[in-house]
């Protein structure tokens, strides 16, 4: 075999490089929620409580990798959102039950797992992107997307996402499995486009007059609007307005999670409900609003003005959990309409 | 292709020697091919989980028109990477136009830029609010941004099937120009003055001649396209890989999903198979009289400006354009904010991660092509191929199917550490980044023996037998003759592993350790927010850390041309990029 003196040396440089993430931090957090949402709450829980955190972002495939990891598995704090994500954390017993006063305190109870399992950190609601120009309404209920009225002029991301999943499902609670199969065909004959891209992409598209509703969750309005997405962002915010839908029978808006759950092998229990701990109290909640447009789960912290500015809110308060009951049903709905197709 | 023969079966004085050395060999290349199968391990375990109802399901919904989008794509993409990889290689090879030097090594330019990010920076850029379309509203007077309704939708089938093509085809264009250049040029020769026209030249002798070049090129192109998760999603096309992906992530079915991908795996692997066999008894190159190259014909007027302009637009379409959307956008962000100060930190985790991973592919590489050399072993062959196969499965799939293998082994590393000295040390494997190269050595392995592989076919084995019998030890003949005369080879390969490792995407954010930031993953974290242009300057950063060993991999490959015959190591396979299944 052919000696390569170098690939040792290259081994043991790539080995030193790596080996301080082994060593230093004492949180511990695997997240689906991109970095630049999440670190700057971790520095600030560093800088006022001196622990260390150490974060991995993975989009796919966090549950299999800490089920795979096992008994040695580094992971304290598990971060997603979606109610649906948090709740399959739990059914693959990869959480443990955290008791924490505080934590009571800050999250109402309908926001928490069983078990105190998992925790809401944050909400988002499901609401409707009209054209400021082409739309007149400036109310309107999930059910009327599926009106004829609106034929060829809706814009929206893949069916098989979670957050349309998650409204479908939500949609099947209260409507029943048949209704809702007949309101998703009507909704996909009303599509403008083949359904791709992301919420902000019905924002862009309604500005194209592409389309002219559209269905996109809160806190993007806020990332639009605010610049942060740069220039060009704001423009696409610009050319919509804002409805918070109800459903048919009157009751709130359909509203999703972010959340966290501390793991079952955490091998820094109390850093990690610190962290948990940290991450309801006023100030990093005041982050979540301000930084990410997000609603605040915490009572009492405000939202971002304009957030605020998008109407009161008022969630659907059907629990969380009966709405997961039916969410197989909501992507196999997608799957049987062809609505993705 | 030359009809490879295993030199070493030519030369067998000491049986019992030899068998004992194949042995080794066979083992070694045994090891190397349990762990490039693990993921496949680790995705069967999922599998035979079982996916309850999900089948029927899939089947009656989505799964047929997955195929028939799947078939559609790769049928698309498969022809506009020959007929622009196959006419753009006989355009530089055998025609003089102005640009013809630059355009010879700036058409490989597109393998520098991730298809997730060309899809990106197209969808932007031809959106009825983005640059193309403002520019011809603006020049007609155009308010109403529907003015432009007929404009072709990216978002779309076609889209995909254009803008894959036009990241791919150098796959197909470099092995096809080579190959052109090495043909001898007396037989097109020949076919001129027996009466055969240009375009019946091209198409009656060269084409055929092609058709290795083709074969394998196209194959690569077509298992990227395959397996291609990012610019599919950005365009919502639903392949069969985005089948698999969302009865993963949204079905939460990763039992439904390794069993899809699975069955994907048995098609493609047949398929390949299929065309080897096609091909099996088929020689293509001869050796001999090779004491020339073919002189390029000189086009003038019209033709030469044609000949340019045909040669730009590839250029532009799979590079340019990308790579400006790119700079302009990250030139923003830093005009606005300034170098994201963890800029350094990303490029060195990138950069050694690849690093790392190359010579490691290398070292294995070099294993399993001198396997498929010297052993006899009617086993031998079959080894060689399957080493490969981490090519042919999407890159999601695989880094779910390698988690469990690699996890499970570490967790026996931390219990048995833990067991001897009481303490706990963690998972070192995952948290010193060796996992991560582990995957992409998995990934990538084809890249690298196919390249080593074809080098190595093109040292006669009667060097072998020449340093033998003036009493050369094996392992003296493989460093003195062999090694400097397959360099060439080897650089290659490496090179295209260390920019494939750059770009990789989905194996880096699952498989990497805690707080293991690349570019690659910054790329996707921005673009996942929203932010792109934050993301900008890491994309950037990618492709232009990629120009460096693409343009070096231009001129390994282009340097000896004129003398290779003479250079054995350095002719056309020398330079095939990653053939995972195909090569031998």
């Amino acid at each position: 075999m052919i000696r390569f003196p170098a690939s040792g040396t290259l081994a043991l440089a790539a080995a030193a490089a790596l080996l301080p993430s082994l060593a230093a931090a004492e949180v511990n957090v695997y997240t689906t929620r991109e970095p630049g949402l999440i670190q700057p709450l971790l520095d600030r829980f560093t800088a006022e409580t001196g622990i260390e955190t150490s974060a991995i972002f993975v989009k796919e495939g966090l549950a299999e990798r800490v089920a795979a990891e096992g008994a040695n598995s580094p992971a304290d704090v598990l971060m997603t959102v979606d109610y649906g994500n948090l709740m399959e954390l739990v059914e693959r017993d990869l959480t443990q039950p955290v008791q924490s006063d505080v934590l009571e305190a800050a999250i109402p109870e309908n926001l928490r797992g069983e078990n105190d399992e998992w925790f809401t950190l944050s909400m988002r609601a499901r609401v409707i992107y009209a054209s400021r120009d082409r739309v007149e309404e400036t109310a309107m209920t999930y059910e009327d997307l599926a009106d004829d009225k609106w034929q060829g002029r809706v814009c929206i991301r893949p069916g098989q996402h979670p957050y349309n999943t998650s409204l479908i499902a939500a949609l099947i609670t209260r409507d029943g499995r048949e209704e809702t199969q007949e309101w998703l065909a009507g909704l996909k004959d009303n599509l403008a486009r083949t359904p791709g891209g992301g919420d902000r992409d019905v924002a862009k598209d309604i500005l194209a007059g592409i389309c002219d509703i559209g269905v996109g969750n809160s806190y993007y309005v806020g990332l639009m609007r605010s610049g942060s997405g740069g220039e060009e962002q704001k423009a696409w915010a610009d050319a919509i307005k804002v409805i918070l839908p109800t459903f048919a029978d009157g009751s709130g808006t359909h509203v999703n999670i972010s959340g966290a759950a501390v793991a079952k092998n955490a091998p820094n229990r109390e850093d990690a409900v610190k962290l948990l701990e940290f991450l309801v109290s006023d100030e990093a909640q005041q982050i979540y609003a301000n930084a990410n447009y997000e609603y605040p789960v915490k009572p009492g912290v405000a939202a971002d003005p304009i957030i605020a500015e998008l109407g009161e809110l008022k969630i659907d308060p059907t629990p969380l959990t009966e709405i997961a009951a039916n969410r197989k049903d909501a992507s196999m709905l997608v799957d049987e309409v062809g609505f993705d197709n | 292709m030359t009809s490879r023969r295993r030199p070493a079966a030519t030369l067998a004085p000491a049986t019992t020697m030899r068998d004992r050395s194949d042995r080794l060999w066979l083992l070694a290349s045994g090891l190397v091919v349990l762990g490039v199968l693990s993921p496949v391990g680790g995705l069967l375990y999922y599998a035979s989980r079982g996916s309850g109802d999900l089948w029927p399901h899939l089947a009656g919904t989505i799964l047929p028109h997955a195929l028939q989008t799947t078939v559609l794509l790769l049928g698309g993409v498969g022809i506009i990477v020959s007929v622009v990889g196959v006419g753009m290689a006989w355009l530089v090879a055998m025609y003089r136009f102005p640009g013809r030097r630059l355009f010879e090594w700036a058409l490989l330019l597109p393998l520098a830029v991730p298809t997730y990010i060309v899809a990106f920076a197209y969808l932007d850029v031809m959106h009825p609010v983005g640059p193309v379309q403002g520019a011809i509203r603006g020049l007609f007077g155009f308010t109403d941004p529907r003015a432009l309704w007929w404009f072709p939708e990216i978002r779309s089938l076609g889209g995909a099937i254009v803008l894959l093509g036009f990241v791919l085809y150098p796959y197909v264009y470099l092995p096809a120009r080579a190959l052109f250049l090495m043909q001898s040029p007396s037989m097109l020769e020949v076919a001129r003055t027996l009466g055969g026209s240009r375009r019946r030249v091209f198409f009656r002798v060269a084409l055929p001649l092609a058709r290795p070049a083709v074969a394998v090129g196209a194959s690569l192109a077509l298992m990227e396209a395959l397996n291609d998760i990012g610019a599919s999603e950005f365009l919502g096309v639903r392949t069969l890989t985005v089948a698999i992906y969302t009865t993963w992530v949204t079905r939460s079915s990763i039992e439904g999903a390794s069993q899809i991908a699975l069955v994907m795996l048995a098609v493609v692997v047949a398929l390949v198979w299929l065309e080897r066999r096609g091909r099996r008894r088929q020689r293509y190159v001869s050796r001999s009289n090779r004491s020339r190259t073919a002189v390029p014909t000189p086009l003038t007027g019209w033709r030469a400006a044609g000949a340019t302009l045909l040669a730009l637009l590839p250029i532009a379409i799979g590079f340019l354009v990308p790579a400006s959307y790119l700079v302009q956008h990250a030139l923003r962000r830093l005009v606005e904010h300034g170098v994201p100060p963890a800029l350094g930190g990303w490029l060195v985790n990138t950069v050694l991660a690849s690093a790392g991973a190359t010579v490691a592919a290398i070292a294995v590489g070099l294993l399993v092509a001198y396997t498929a050399r010297f052993a006899r072993h009617r086993l031998a062959p079959a080894l060689v191929r399957l080493s490969s196969i981490g090519y042919a499965v999407p890159g999601t799939v695989l880094a779910a199917g390698m988690l469990m293998p690699f996890a499970t082994l570490d967790n026996w590393i931390a219990d048995a550490w833990r067991a001897a000295t009481g303490e706990r040390i963690g998972l070192v494997l995952s948290g010193l980044g060796i996992v991560l190269i582990f995957g992409y050595v998995i990934r990538f392995l084809g890249v690298a023996s196919g390249g080593i592989e074809a080098g190595l076919s093109k040292v006669p084995s009667s060097l072998d037998m020449a340093a033998r019998s003036l009493g050369s030890e094996p392992m003296r003949t493989v460093a003195r003759i062999h090694v400097p005369l397959i360099r060439p080879a080897i650089a290659a390969a490496g090179l295209l592993v260390f920019v494939d490792c750059m770009k990789e995407l989905p194996l880096t954010l699952l498989l990497r350790p805690l707080g293991f930031e690349t570019l690659s993953t910054t790329v996707y974290g921005e673009a996942a927010r929203g932010t792109y242009e934050d993301g900008a300057i890491a994309a950037l950063m990618i492709v232009l850390a990629g120009l460096g060993p693409v343009v070096m991999l231009a001129r390994t490959s282009f340097r000896d041309q004129p003398q290779a015959s003479a250079r054995a190591g350095s002719g056309s396979r020398a330079v095939l990029p990653a053939d995972p299944m195909l090569t031998g």
